[in-house]
């Protein structure tokens, strides 16, 4: 059975279910039936945040983050659309990186953590590069399936009026026709950028993954899960601006 | 007839999409003066869209050459207008651009002012009825709209040769012939050179000043042509019907029955 709601009703529901959840969970933790020592409960996460933010980590850590973040971003997000749009439009060099493709897509992002150390030491490039490579494929895919489900009969349109030539096509149809699957792949790899950040930072570089380690270390089982919500947060914020531009670039589709 | 009053023309040309096994079209000659207005006509998947493209450079002949003032290339840098345009069955409009912008799309490469483009497109626009609705996106568009638009497109280029792909054979019969009038305006006052492809016989000899068939094959090749001397275009009258019936017998392949058609038909 599937009930329509309306927008508030859906908001009011979904914020309903947040509250029974953690009431559930704290209600366990106080209970006895989750160890208090594995599980932390969620009254105790706002005075361990609280001692997070007065210590400066909370604000240093996400600073740390968000610099990682936005670099690998950047760097995955432009080099792997760019590689998708001219893989898509030339099949020449389709052809030619087939292989390479394959035999590299499936290598995840924490793989490379190795290379990155060998390669970068523990610094923000070294991070930066494991977070570009794992968003880097999400939107090499997505541009390129975008690309090849442009209409030929475009094609045939630009050269008729002028527009035949390489960069003719790419400015006039290609980009624009290809825009809603490009911004569905940096939509993507947004969320994948926050995952790859934990792995990206795992090692040491410091950020919100690094002290999210330290701080299991110690068995600060708070802590982590403060880092956790901290990262769902900094996730929805981003999704949410990202909306906006999403929003802007496609304003001609219904 | 001086060359310079040749836009476009065929000489023997021949097409093969399998690099000369297989000829869709041969033997094709076809010349093509300023003013004219051409309908080819000949039934559907016989190769006059295949034609079309070759005269609008999109597709290169497999045997025969093209000439004639519109068959080059755009003239530079400088150039302020295009020798070629195309109006698509489809419209072919781009969801991403207003009407405006879908209008100015030829003209952008153009050595002409932002200004100057907006006008002219708007020009176009005012010409086809739809200065009202520069600023609507083509999903908000009916599809006589949209066709208009696509007519406009291909005016606003100021071209030599305005090649005309059944523009309206995906249309209401109603909006049909609502633009089969319009067109015909719009040829009268800027005296456009037009290559119009149907497969609709009232439609060309609606049109046209001359109606070359192309029918038969694979290979198809011309089947025969006619001079419309008609002033007014009128179904219901005898001459109408007696060009009609000589069409049909093109198409078909049978020797043309000449001015008696329309009276031989009437008996039986």
């Amino acid at each position: 059975m599937s009930v329509k709601l309306s927008g508030p009703a859906r908001l009011g529901l979904g914020l309903a279910g947040l509250v029974l959840f953690f009431g559930v969970w704290e209600a366990a933790v106080q209970s006895g039936l989750l160890p208090s020592g594995m599980v932390p409960a969620p009254s105790s996460l706002g005075p361990a945040w609280l001692d997070e933010v007065r210590g400066g980590f909370w604000q240093q850590a996400i600073l740390d983050s968000l610099n990682h973040y936005l670099l690998g971003l950047l760097i995955g997000s432009v080099l792997g659309a760019g590689l998708g749009i001219l893989c898509g439009m030339l099949g020449l060099l389709d052809s030619l990186l087939e292989g390479v493709v394959r035999l590299l897509r499936p290598v995840p992002g924490l793989a490379w953590v190795p290379f990155a150390i060998l390669w970068f030491g523990l610094s923000t490039a070294g991070a930066t590069f494991v977070i570009a490579i794992s968003v880097f494929w999400i939107n090499f895919y997505a541009a390129h399936s975008a690309v090849r489900g442009v209409d030929p009969e475009l094609y045939e349109l630009a050269s008729a009026f002028g527009h035949g030539s390489f960069v003719g096509r790419l400015v006039k149809i290609v980009l624009p026709a290809s825009a809603p699957g490009i911004m569905a792949g940096l939509r993507t790899g947004l969320g994948q950028g926050w995952m790859s950040v934990v792995a990206a930072e795992l090692f040491g570089v410091p950020g919100i993954g690094a002290r999210m380690m330290q701080a299991s270390s110690l068995l600060a089982t708070d802590v982590v899960v403060v880092y956790m919500l901290t990262m769902a947060m900094l996730y929805a914020i981003t999704d949410f601006l990202f909306g906006f531009v999403r929003k802007w670039v496609l304003r001609w589709q219904p | 007839m001086s060359k310079a009053d040749v836009v476009a023309s065929l000489h023997d040309v021949g097409l093969s999409h399998d690099g000369g096994a297989h000829f869709v079209l041969r033997h094709v000659s076809l010349t093509l003066e300023r003013g004219e207005f051409v309908a080819l006509l000949g039934p559907s998947g016989v190769g006059k869209s295949t034609l079309l493209r070759v005269l609008m450079g999109l597709m290169h002949p497999t045997e025969g050459q093209t000439g004639g003032s519109a068959c080059v290339a755009d003239a530079g840098a400088h150039a302020t207008r295009r020798s070629r345009a195309m109006v698509f069955q489809d419209a072919r409009l781009l969801p991403w651009r207003s009407v405006l912008r879908n209008v100015m799309f030829g003209l952008e490469g153009l050595h002409l002012s932002k200004s100057e483009k907006i006008a002219r497109a708007q020009e176009a626009l005012r010409l086809v009825g739809l200065e009202d609705a520069q600023d609507r996106l083509p999903r908000r568009l009916s599809g006589g709209q949209r066709q208009r638009v696509g007519v406009a497109r291909a005016l606003t280029v100021d071209p030599d040769l305005l090649l005309m792909d059944e523009p309206f054979g995906a249309l209401d019969p109603i909006t049909r012939t609502s633009l089969q009038e319009e067109l015909q305006r719009i040829w009268q006052q800027t005296h456009k050179t037009v290559l119009f492809v149907t497969h609709d016989i009232e439609e060309a000899l609606r049109l046209a000043t001359r109606v070359v068939v192309l029918a038969g094959g694979p290979p198809a090749g011309i089947t025969g042509e006619i001079v419309l001397d008609m002033p007014h275009r009128n179904p219901d009258t005898p001459a109408f019907r007696t060009y009609a019936a000589r069409l049909r017998a093109m198409i078909a392949g049978e020797p043309d029955p000449g001015g008696e058609a329309y009276w031989r038909s009437a008996e039986i």
